[in-house]
């Protein structure tokens, strides 16, 4: 009898040995969706009350501290360049020729319009940097089963301090994904679809963002191109890259 | 019988002159009272509606649900189309289409990093075309403290404290720094060509002026405007002709589309809806309290009248007049006095009220460091009330104080007579 309930807890325990820890999911995740460096050419489709409007865009990343992003259309847009180092971000206009650093509020605006905001563009720490994971459930998405994660900011000077995240069992990308403030309000969802293996890592290509207190459809968008790891050159994250 | 009351009344210059001139002084200043009272709070109405709030103003209804968010996003679209249909259907409406902004004002250095930054209220208005009565409804021209207005595209103006705060020279390059009706980030270089000071903190503190073809390429607004105001021929606001025009306007429009045009009067805009209504209710308070006060003197002047003429009474009834005849010859009497004072009265009450609707009060030195939108000019406003409002003290309470006083001809007692002529 003593052998059969043993027997028993041991098949009852087995299940928690099959599914990695929170943690681990997160780690995971940060391996598919963090680079050492990428490349990237993309658009963005936001749908706005009245209209949608596209605009395209080339991004060159290093790590989580270097970003340069420049429009390639539309016309109006054309030529405007933003540059992350650190936790600085300046924008350069073409028409007026003037590069502008934003602080304060103004990284809390959304950019070109969108459901993003300059914060949310800026922000490419690991999330096992800035989150404590806690597995509350698994649901399947679109035919594929999905772990759920509740994220808690283990530092300050994050933008959201609860992320509630839906991560794909088998290729650890996120599908889904809600983000909260502090106070417990939804304030952004975000759904990623179109997931692709590139360079022997899973990523998805297709991504919804949709500001909670913004009314409109959302904005979509999607990666048209992305190589990781490419040589780039360091004159790129300079100030000057902007005025060429 | 008449004849003979007013001759009475020429010849025996104690009877009429006094008791005309005192009806003459209450009445003006009735008259002077309530078109001064009418324009002052008129004038706090014109010079919101002048800067924000218009005697009537179209907007799409979701921008009016937030209208001091300033949503460009929900601008009003085709606007040319719009100014048309509304200039035929209502002529004796002005329109004029604005673009009210927020953003930020950023002066660089020589090396177009940025020297001083400050948050700006932006608004585009229609400077530069010819028919343009914008800088004199925002009253630019005499605004001015340095530099000049705008004469051509790619200018601005800024308030003059805003200018000093950010050190900028007449002649600088500004960039505004602002949002695009799609929400994209702009960017855009103006020319200070002049600096205004309005006298109202709330504006001064951080002003922009821009042409609206200006905004409309800045802010990626072609042929939109956040709201298009419209202003009475005569400049004066009517509420109940402004209540009308806008239904009338909102029941062609369809109210399930969010991006369909709604008409609001002035009286129908927030706090300024509360003014309109309280100044009605406030201008006819005070007007009626001063008339109140103005009847109790002239009423007072009646009843003095007639005791003045106690002795003169009981002459009469010794005589062997009767007590009526007595009684209503100087009701008559009163009656021709109020009419007569009350006619000089108006006259000179109005002759004064245009002087000072003409030419106002100047209270430009009271202003400094005000916050709220007041004028700096305080107006009387005539209104066809003026024309009647002092017959009320300087007719009826004439007669009423000399109704009150003859009552006591009925009580004269002919045996007593002799005995108190005597005395």
């Amino acid at each position: 009898m003593k052998t059969i309930l043993s027997l028993i807890a041991v098949l009852l325990t087995l299940p928690c040995f099959s599914q990695p820890g929170a943690n681990d999911i997160l780690d995971r995740v940060d391996r598919n969706m963090s680079s050492e460096n990428r490349i990237m050419e993309s658009s963005m489709t936001i749908h706005g009350r009245r209209s949608s409007r596209t605009m395209t865009m080339r991004t060159y990343g290093v790590g989580e501290t270097k970003a340069y992003t420049e429009y390639l259309a539309p016309a109006r847009e054309q030529g405007t360049k933003m540059l992350k180092l650190e936790n600085q971000l300046w924008i350069y206009s073409p028409s007026t020729d003037r590069t502008i650093q934003l602080s304060g509020h103004m990284l809390r605006q959304s950019v070109m319009g969108s459901d993003l905001s300059y914060e949310d563009m800026m922000e490419d720490r690991k999330l096992t940097d800035i989150y404590e994971a806690k597995t509350i459930g698994e649901e399947t998405i679109d035919g594929r089963k999905a772990f759920i994660l509740e994220l808690t900011a283990k530092v300050e000077d994050v933008s959201y301090h609860t992320r509630k995240m839906w991560i794909d069992a088998e290729r650890y990308v996120p599908l889904k994904e809600e983000l909260f403030a502090k106070s417990g309000q939804l304030l952004k969802r975000t759904t990623l679809t179109d997931v692709k293996q590139i360079d022997g890592r899973w990523f998805p290509t297709t991504m919804v963002y949709k500001d909670m207190l913004k009314q409109g459809e959302g904005t979509e968008f999607k990666i048209t191109s992305i190589k990781f790891n490419q040589p780039i050159p360091e004159h790129i994250f300079t100030k000057a890259v902007l005025r060429r | 019988m008449i004849k003979f009351l007013i001759k009475g009344l020429l010849r025996d210059k104690s009877r009429s002159r006094v008791p005309i001139i005192i009806v003459s002084i209450g009445v003006m200043l009735t008259v002077l009272m309530n078109g001064y009272i009418r324009g002052f709070m008129g004038d706090t109405i014109e010079i919101n509606a002048k800067f924000s709030n218009g005697h009537l103003k179209v907007m799409t209804q979701a921008y009016a649900e937030n209208a001091n968010q300033m949503p460009n996003d929900l601008a009003l679209v085709e606007v040319s189309d719009l100014l048309e249909k509304m200039q035929a259907e209502l002529p004796e409406i002005i329109w004029a289409p604005r673009i009210q902004f927020g953003g930020l004002i950023d002066i660089p250095n020589e090396e177009g990093e940025t020297r001083a930054q400050g948050p700006a209220m932006g608004m585009g208005v229609d400077i530069l075309s010819e028919k343009s009565k914008e800088d004199e409804r925002l009253n630019l021209s005499r605004s001015l403290v340095r530099g000049n207005l705008i004469k051509s595209r790619g200018e601005a103006i800024l308030s003059e404290d805003f200018a000093q705060k950010l050190g900028v020279e007449i002649g600088e390059s500004v960039t505004l720094i602002g949002s695009t009706m799609h929400g994209s980030m702009s960017m855009d270089n103006f020319t200070l060509v002049g600096t205004v000071s309005f006298g109202t903190e709330a504006i001064d503190r951080g002003a922009i002026i821009i042409d609206i073809e200006d905004a409309r390429v800045a802010l990626d607004m072609y042929d939109a405007a956040s709201e298009i105001l419209g202003f009475f021929n005569e400049g004066f606001y009517d509420n109940d002709r402004a209540l009308e025009i806008a239904n009338s306007f909102n029941a062609t429009h369809p109210d399930d589309d969010e991006f369909a045009p709604v008409m609001k009067a002035l009286g129908q805009q927030g706090a300024m809806g509360q003014y309109v209504a309280l100044t009605d209710v406030w201008a006819i308070y005070i007007s009626m309290v001063f008339v109140f006060a103005m009847s109790l003197v002239l009423w007072n002047a009646g009843l003095l009248g007639g005791l003045r003429r106690y002795g003169e009474v009981g002459i009469r009834i010794a005589m062997g007049e009767e007590k009526g005849h007595v009684y209503r010859t100087m009701i008559y009497e009163s009656i021709f006095i109020g009419i007569a004072g009350s006619v000089v009265g108006t006259v000179f009450g109005l002759f004064f009220s245009w002087l000072i609707q003409t030419y106002g009060i100047d209270i430009t030195g009271m202003m400094d460091g005000g916050s709220m939108m007041l004028p700096t000019h305080i107006r009387a406003r005539i209104a066809p009330a003026d024309f009647y409002i002092g017959f009320i003290p300087g007719l009826f309470s004439t007669i009423l104080g000399t109704m009150l006083s003859g009552i006591g001809i009925y009580k004269r007692q002919t045996a007593k007579l002799f005995k108190e002529l005597e005395a």
